[in-house]
């Protein structure tokens, strides 16, 4: 990029549309929900956005199957292709990276379009001052947000983008077209309003420390090796020329930027307080979407830059994950929200998917893919009967409203129990496969102290997942005990779609774990 | 001897397995509405499967002998990698002759079980266990694999600890249940462990392919997969030293007895070693073994035998007694084991029917067992003291009957082992043959000889009840009386077959020829009267002289006298008890107290404290967790800098 520059003459740049076309279209359809919002009255805007929504991003999918299956891209066992002059790199880890985002996305959209008035958990006017009359007038008139819709939309767009750049500039672009939206997401919850827009408000702030962080890293490495593009990273390295002081503290600053957006400890704290502020909807996107996403990212940066570098950043991130598997699982035992206590099981199992990612080999990778899919689809089902569970006030967060939940509501305590128990790593639950699989990788890639520290976590964490099912199967209902709402199709076909998600691929596996490791076989393209 | 695939009648064979396994179920899980019918069900089962056995046997007779051996495969179970296991069943003449004594024999039990438990409100689930022992013993013996045995052999045992605890109620019968079930895990694990061994060398648990392979594996591999089978063995049929148990397995009903502990379950432990009889053919070790086991358990069983004055207990130690013999042919090798097959076979009969008797007699006298009780009752009893005389003439070994044609060979191939074992093997099976004779000729002159001793008992204990006053009930004098017909009729049957069985199966060497293709049993074994089996009748001849010197002539004392130490050590059962009680039972519980005090102190107090640590850290980590932007910036600001100052260290 610099070179055309230098030389004065700007050449339009080679953009092929057609590998690119999935994630073109989330934009359009993001930039097209903004024209809807402008011109499309009230009524009719909430039945367009979940047409240009759900529709867009079904289509996008698709796309994502027909590019991943296309023969010229990996022509002569090629691993894949360097699209749009370089920035956006096309290959299988990608592509299988992004088809989970759509998917998962598509299972969020549904919490989100989630409208019964009861159930809708964003509010009616962000801008109004929680407790206000202008509030009260807003939720009256049965006003809705409606741009949560491309909201979402460009906050996924920038998730597919942020696992595929190929540089670190692009990267940062798409780090920041995800993490904007969010911050504004977390900050719509219709119900404890203050709490909501604290979350964002601390979200925000620590977003912007972390990628000041990341892009100072960025600066560091530009200054290493001349160039931002993560294959000439990896050849700087490899040359052993310039300054490695460089190369290392940028290498640990861009890693802080990801493992802060994967909830790494002890870049954990923003991780908490906004999965428990923010509307539940999109603490299931972003527990889910945005995880995969930024594992992705964190795959390709140190696979393809920092590939060398193992010996480097392994003592580091061994560190970093057994911290994150311990502490996430130690400090859940005390919780008593259950968001809050979902947000720390999400800590440790970043942790767990962390073990897969050092390994740096095709298995370690195949199986922090598989565990990715897996994960997602049960945290959006849990997160999803969380918005079930409801008393006057809003959602009954607090634990101690869950108890005695099996006897008045087996169906739902019941699903409950078994996302539990698939976080928990039971058998024949998608847990126990994608536990199974990470380690084998960790095992296989020599890290077998990780896997015991993995393994004592995973029972730490067993306990808090099977304290909550004895409180609900075993313990009598409180007298003000919250009511299960019968949920719309919306919230349903979410559960459902991580019922079925969880039991398929703990039961048969093999499909997907086939899937991500043909995937993974000839790792990302340079 | 190539298996061939099972065709015409035997290619539903699986058919004898269905049947008692539908009447278990039926009974079992169709609860009291059954209980009506349920017996005649109980008894159609065996019989339609011994119907179905016969008409094996007689389509495996149809084949030349060579082609006797025919497989039916009925599915693969769960083949996974290169674990595959193909469930299916041989039949060939070993396993025929098991169907049909099982089935045969199993049958006569049942009728016979219709009268004895005629008044018992459970009778309906009796049956449902003995179907349930008919079916599991029939899959121990068809099966063509270790595996399709093992499953068999677990479900004898189940059957056989239900069986000896139907009455429930009775803490003895409730122990002696564990008892048996207990001392039979023990063989149980070595069967087990002999199967994994199986695979783990060969790769296969089916009898042809581990049959086909066992040459290749060294002596070592062999001699422990034998005494392995042994231990397996021992437990199932009551051998040293898993002897202990079957004594107290008297606690269950008598047909039980029969069927279980005479006639079936306990040759269980015959069939495992004669079927083996590849792998024991090449370990002379584990073949001692088995002599061995099998000398002992002769003497030992006999002589406890002698001095039971309970009838059960001491028909039981003779059954020890007698498969000590079989145990003791089998370990001859291929001399031996159609001779094994043959006293089994005879001895299915005369004990069943032995045991059938002794239940006849109980039946009459109102359950008294112990015979100082009894006497004079042959009188009262014709039938059944007929057909008990002629089982007693088998067993001892009269010429003519069975027990003569099937027991006296053991002694001679014995003797003609050569050598200072054989010497001592044969000794031992000659005084064998006394002791049986002895203890034998002491149950029926003790039972239906002399004095009426049970008239005497009932108005002692009249009088003493008198004494005492009228609130307790008077006790009532026994009137002993002959069984009713449904009882009496498989008794006849039975002593047909203890009468005729042994010549039938020793004529010409018969049996032996029968099931050479299995046991590959030279031509020409030794005859049957030699000087040894006459030595044999000579001292069965005294046995009995002095058995009638001591209970025939003089009277019976009601109440036991001390007698002397080999009396004592014998109604004690040889001390195997208080062995196993101080060898294995206190150090077991010593141990299960140390392990006790070890889970409680060390790894709960261990786990406990791991939770505690836990939850105090985490109570204190989750302080941590501010809800101020400020601190969250401070950690990730200190976890930068710690993570660029780690990456820097790494190169220095």
């Amino acid at each position: 990029m610099s070179a055309t520059i230098a030389a004065g003459v700007i050449t339009p740049p080679s953009i092929e549309y057609s590998q690119l076309c999935p994630m073109l279209l989330v934009f359009g359809l993001a930039v097209a929900g903004v024209l809807v919002e402008a011109f499309v009255p009230r009524q009719a805007r909430r039945g367009i956005h979940l047409v240009l929504t759900l529709g867009g991003l079904a289509a996008a999918f698709v796309l994502t199957i027909v590019v991943a299956s296309s023969k010229s891209l990996f022509r002569d066992h090629a691993a894949g292709h360097v699209a749009a002059m370089g920035a956006v790199a096309v290959d299988r880890p990608t592509l299988f990276i992004q088809g989970t985002i759509l998917v998962l996305a598509f299972v969020s959209v549904l919490l989100i379009a989630e409208s019964s008035h009861d159930v809708s958990s964003f509010a009616a006017q962000a801008a109004a001052i929680p407790g206000s009359a202008e509030e009260r007038e807003g939720l009256l008139a049965g006003i809705t947000h409606t741009e949560v819709y491309p909201l979402t939309m460009f906050a996924v767009g920038g998730m597919l983008l942020f696992p595929a750049a190929n540089d670190l500039l692009t990267m940062f672009v798409a780090l920041e077209v995800l993490s904007l939206p969010l911050y504004l997401l977390c900050g719509l919850a219709r119900r404890r309003r203050l709490l909501s827009q604290e979350a964002a408000m601390k979200y925000f702030l620590l977003g912007a420390f972390s990628s000041a962080f990341f892009l100072f890293g960025i600066a560091l490495l530009y200054g290493f090796a001349g160039s931002v593009r993560l294959s000439a990273i990896a050849a700087a390295a490899s040359s052993d020329t310039g300054s490695t002081t460089l190369l290392l503290a940028g290498l640990a600053l861009v890693g802080l930027g990801l493992l802060f957006k994967i909830g790494a400890v002890p870049f954990h704290g923003w991780k908490p307080d906004v999965y428990q502020g923010a509307p539940t909807p999109v603490t299931a996107l972003m527990a889910s979407c945005t995880v995969v996403s930024a594992f992705g990212a964190l795959l390709r940066v140190f696979y393809v830059a920092f590939g060398q570098l193992t010996w480097d950043w392994r003592p580091a991130m061994w560190t970093i994950a057994i911290l994150t598997m311990v502490a996430g699982a130690l400090i859940a035992i005390t919780q008593t929200d259950v968001k809050r206590l979902l947000a720390y099981s999400s800590i440790a199992h970043a942790g767990f998917i962390l073990t897969g990612v050092i390994a740096a080999t095709a298995a370690g990778l195949s199986a922090s893919l598989f565990y990715l899919a897996a994960y997602g689809f049960t945290t959006i089902g849990a997160f999803a009967v969380v918005t079930l569970v409801r008393d006057p006030a809003g959602e009954a967060a607090h634990l101690s409203q869950w108890a005695g939940l099996g006897k008045r509501s087996p169906l739902v305590a019941g699903v409950f129990a078994f996302f539990l128990l698939a976080f928990a790593g039971i058998p024949l639950t998608s847990g126990f496969t994608g536990k199974f699989a990470v380690f084998q990788a960790a095992v296989a890639g020599g890290a077998v102290p990780l896997v015991i520290v993995g393994v004592l976590s995973s029972a730490i964490a067993a306990f808090f997942y099977v304290r909550v099912i004895v409180l609900m199967f075993f313990s009598d209902p409180a007298p003000d005990a919250p009511s299960v709402v019968t949920p719309s199709v919306f919230t349903s076909a979410a559960v459902v779609l991580g019922v079925v998600a969880t039991v398929v691929l703990g039961v048969v596996p093999q499909p997907l774990l086939g899937l991500a490791s043909h995937a993974a076989s000839q790792l990302f393209v340079r | 001897m190539t298996t061939v695939a099972a065709t015409g009648v035997q290619h539903a064979a699986w058919l004898m397995l269905a049947f008692p396994l539908f009447g278990a179920v039926v009974l079992l899980l169709g609860g009291r509405r059954t209980d009506r019918w349920g017996h005649l069900l109980g008894v159609a089962a065996p019989l339609a499967a011994f119907g179905y056995g016969l008409a094996c046997f007689f389509a495996l007779l149809s084949y030349p002998a060579a082609g006797r051996s025919r497989d039916l495969h009925l599915f693969s179970w769960i083949p996974v990698g290169g674990f595959r296991v193909s469930i299916g069943m041989l039949m060939d003449p070993l396993s025929l002759s098991f169907v049909l004594l099982i089935t045969g024999v199993g049958s006569l039990i049942h009728i016979y079980s219709v009268g004895y438990m005629a008044h018992d409100t459970d009778r309906r689930r009796f049956f449902g266990y003995l179907n349930l022992f008919i079916a599991a013993m029939l899959l121990l013996v068809l099966s063509d694999n270790y595996l399709g045995l093992y499953v068999g052999w677990e479900g004898v045992g189940l059957a056989s600890y239900l069986l000896i605890g139907f009455w429930q109620f009775k803490p003895t019968a409730a122990v002696a249940a564990k008892k048996a079930f207990i001392a039979n895990r023990v063989g149980d694990a070595g069967l087990s462990l002999a199967i994994m061994l199986m695979f783990a060398t060969f790769g296969t648990v089916n009898f042809s392919g581990v049959f086909a392979r066992a040459h290749e594996a060294g002596p070592g591999v062999m001699a422990a997969l034998g005494l392995l089978l042994l231990l397996g063995a021992c437990g199932k049929s009551a051998q040293l030293p898993l002897q202990s148990w079957l004594l107290d397995a008297m606690e269950g009903p008598t047909p039980v007895s029969a069927l279980i502990h005479a006639a079936t379950m306990v040759t269980a432990g015959v069939y495992l070693i004669v079927r083996s009889n590849v792998i024991f053919d090449l370990s002379s070790t584990a073949r001692l073994g088995v002599q061995v086991v099998g000398a002992v358990t002769l003497l030992f069983g006999g002589i406890i035998a002698c001095a039971k004055d309970d009838i059960k207990k001491s028909l039981a130690g003779s059954t020890m007694s007698q498969i000590g013999y079989m145990f003791l042919a089998a370990g001859l090798g291929p001399a031996g084991y159609g001779l094994a097959i043959g006293l089994l076979l005879a001895h299915g009969f005369f004990k069943a029917n032995l045991f059938l008797g002794a239940g006849s007699v109980m039946h009459g006298m109102d359950d008294e067992v112990n015979m100082r009780r009894y006497g004079g009752l042959a009188r009262l009893m014709p039938v059944t003291a007929a057909t008990f005389g002629l089982a007693y003439l088998a067993i001892i070994g009269i010429p003519g009957f069975s027990g003569f044609f099937t027991k006296d060979p053991i002694i001679e191939a014995a003797f003609s082992k050569g050598g200072v074992s054989g010497a001592l093997l044969g000794t031992a099976a000659l005084i064998g043959a006394g002791l049986t004779a002895f203890y034998m000729t002491r149950m029926v002159l003790m039972t239906f000889f002399g004095k009426r001793r049970w008239e005497d008992q009932a108005a002692a204990a009249a009088a003493g009840a008198g004494q005492e006053g009228e609130a307790e009930a008077p006790h009532q004098q026994p009137h002993p009386h002959e069984s009713p017909q449904v009882m009496l009729w498989p008794m006849i049957l039975l002593a047909i077959g203890s009468v005729g069985a042994g010549a039938f199966l020793a004529t010409g060497d018969r049996l032996v020829n029968f099931l050479a293709p299995v046991t590959r049993t030279p031509a020409a074994p030794p005859g049957i009267v030699g000087p040894y089996g006459l030595g044999a009748l000579g001292l069965a001849l005294v046995a009995v002289a002095a058995a009638w010197w001591m209970y025939g002539r003089r009277e019976v004392p009601a109440v036991a006298p001390a007698g002397g130490v080999l009396v004592v050590a014998a109604r004690k059962d040889l001390y195997g008890d208080a062995f196993n009680e101080s060898v294995l039972m206190r150090p077991g519980q010593w141990l299960t107290r140390l392990s006790v005090y070890f889970d409680n102190r060390g790894v709960d107090g261990l786990v406990n404290t791991f939770a505690a640590t836990v939850g105090g850290a985490s109570g204190r980590l989750r302080k941590v967790q501010t809800g101020f932007v400020r601190s969250y910036a401070l950690a990730m600001f200190f976890g930068a800098a710690l993570l660029v100052g780690a990456l820097l260290l790494v190169r220095l």
